[in-house]
């Protein structure tokens, strides 16, 4: 410790890491990136294009590195709300196992890596996307909205949805209106989805000063709206096969799946004030991760099946 | 420098720096055949099609 004292330093600034690996990967937000990573693939087959299958998984694999780099952004900027919500506390930056600066330094790092990457890969469009998602995600939503208006997840939703649209391009090197309709899925279901678990976390939100909507409009004005993104999440769930893009089966199942969305959000809807376990909240939550899962699995199986010559 | 200025890592130090470096070797291996593999899709048979001098 002599050098440090020589120096000058503080001890704690100067602190030899006890980061594990795993550490690094947890700013990466692994199950964030799964849902990228599924969500990516789905807008990389539905393009229907001829794509060597070593291109196409590495594709994903630089979507998914520039997923993680914006989730590290994030964990670096929200490391002071992180520490006091229940559910944030544990990660790597707010429990002290990584200091805001790595984590700002492996962020910045991958982005850029994952970008040119992608380029180099795909193409260049693709990468102009990711690009745009990773800056949407760390500045518009994570600097500015998050903090700032109750709309923070419905724009700032946008970022979620992008990955289709940079499977599509990484692909086809443009952007189909069959991609913008996976994106409108995505974008449409955040909405109910965050609220749900605002609704019942909303005194974490409220302690961290959140503006989320349940502690700024009040529960009663989030159920009507979770209710009126879930409607129109239903209609647009079924476009793609309305549209042609698709097939019968696709359009049953989302038409199923959106009836069984609009059920939960209808319970939620009708939830007593005075109900404080929030039960009918928790489950519209867990049936929304339910819902985006198997509609993208469904398209995905849609556009295999006929890859491999089955149509229906 | 004598080996009192030196910064002595404890044991969980030494094994989290281990732990690092090797995910970094891994990832540094993996970029290098990713990039050799997508260099042979990309450029095909013309990979040897250039002049030698």
């Amino acid at each position: 410790m002599a050098l440090v004292e020589k120096n000058g330093y503080e001890e704690a600034a100067f602190r030899v890491s006890e980061a594990q690996a795993g550490d690094y990967l947890a700013l990466l937000k692994p199950r964030v990136m799964s849902l990228v990573v599924f969500t990516a693939f789905a807008g990389l087959v539905t393009a229907q294009a001829p794509v060597n299958p070593f291109i196409a998984i590495f594709s994903i694999l630089a979507i998914a590195v520039g997923a993680g780099a914006s989730g590290a952004l994030n964990m670096w900027y929200d490391a002071d709300i992180d520490a006091v919500m229940t559910r944030t506390a544990s990660r790597p930056v707010p429990s002290g196992r990584i200091s805001a600066d790595q984590a700002l330094a492996f962020g910045l790092f991958l982005s850029a890596f994952s970008v040119m990457a992608l380029g180099l890969i795909a193409n260049w469009l693709a990468a102009a996307l990711l690009a745009f998602t990773i800056f949407f995600y760390a500045v518009i939503y994570s600097m500015w909205l998050k903090r700032w208006t109750p709309q923070n997840i419905v724009i700032g939703g946008a970022a979620g949805a992008f990955p289709p649209m940079v499977g599509w391009a990484a692909v086809t090197g443009d952007v189909g209106v069959f991609s913008v309709i996976q994106f409108l899925i995505i974008f449409l279901w955040t909405p109910p989805h965050f609220w749900a678990l605002a609704l019942f976390k909303s005194e974490d939100y409220g302690r961290a000063g959140i503006p989320m909507m349940p502690n700024v409009a009040g529960e009663a004005s989030t159920k009507r709206q979770i209710f009126a993104y879930t409607l129109v999440v239903a209609v647009v769930g079924v476009l793609p096969s309305v549209l042609g893009y698709t097939g019968f089966i696709y359009g049953v199942v989302a038409a199923g799946l959106g009836g069984g969305f609009v059920y939960y959000a209808w319970k939620v809807l009708r939830m007593p004030e005075s109900d404080r376990t929030m039960g009918p909240a928790k489950a519209l939550f867990g049936y929304s991760l339910l819902y985006l899962f198997a509609i993208f699995a469904v398209l995905i199986a849609e556009s295999v099946f006929a890859r491999l010559g089955f149509v229906w | 420098m004598e080996e009192d200025d030196r910064v002595t890592l404890t044991d969980s130090q030494r094994k989290a720096q281990r732990s690092r470096s090797l995910a970094i070797a891994l990832a540094l291996v993996a970029f290098v055949v990713i990039m050799y593999i997508v260099t042979v899709i990309k450029m095909g048979p013309a990979i040897l099609d250039r002049p030698m001098f």
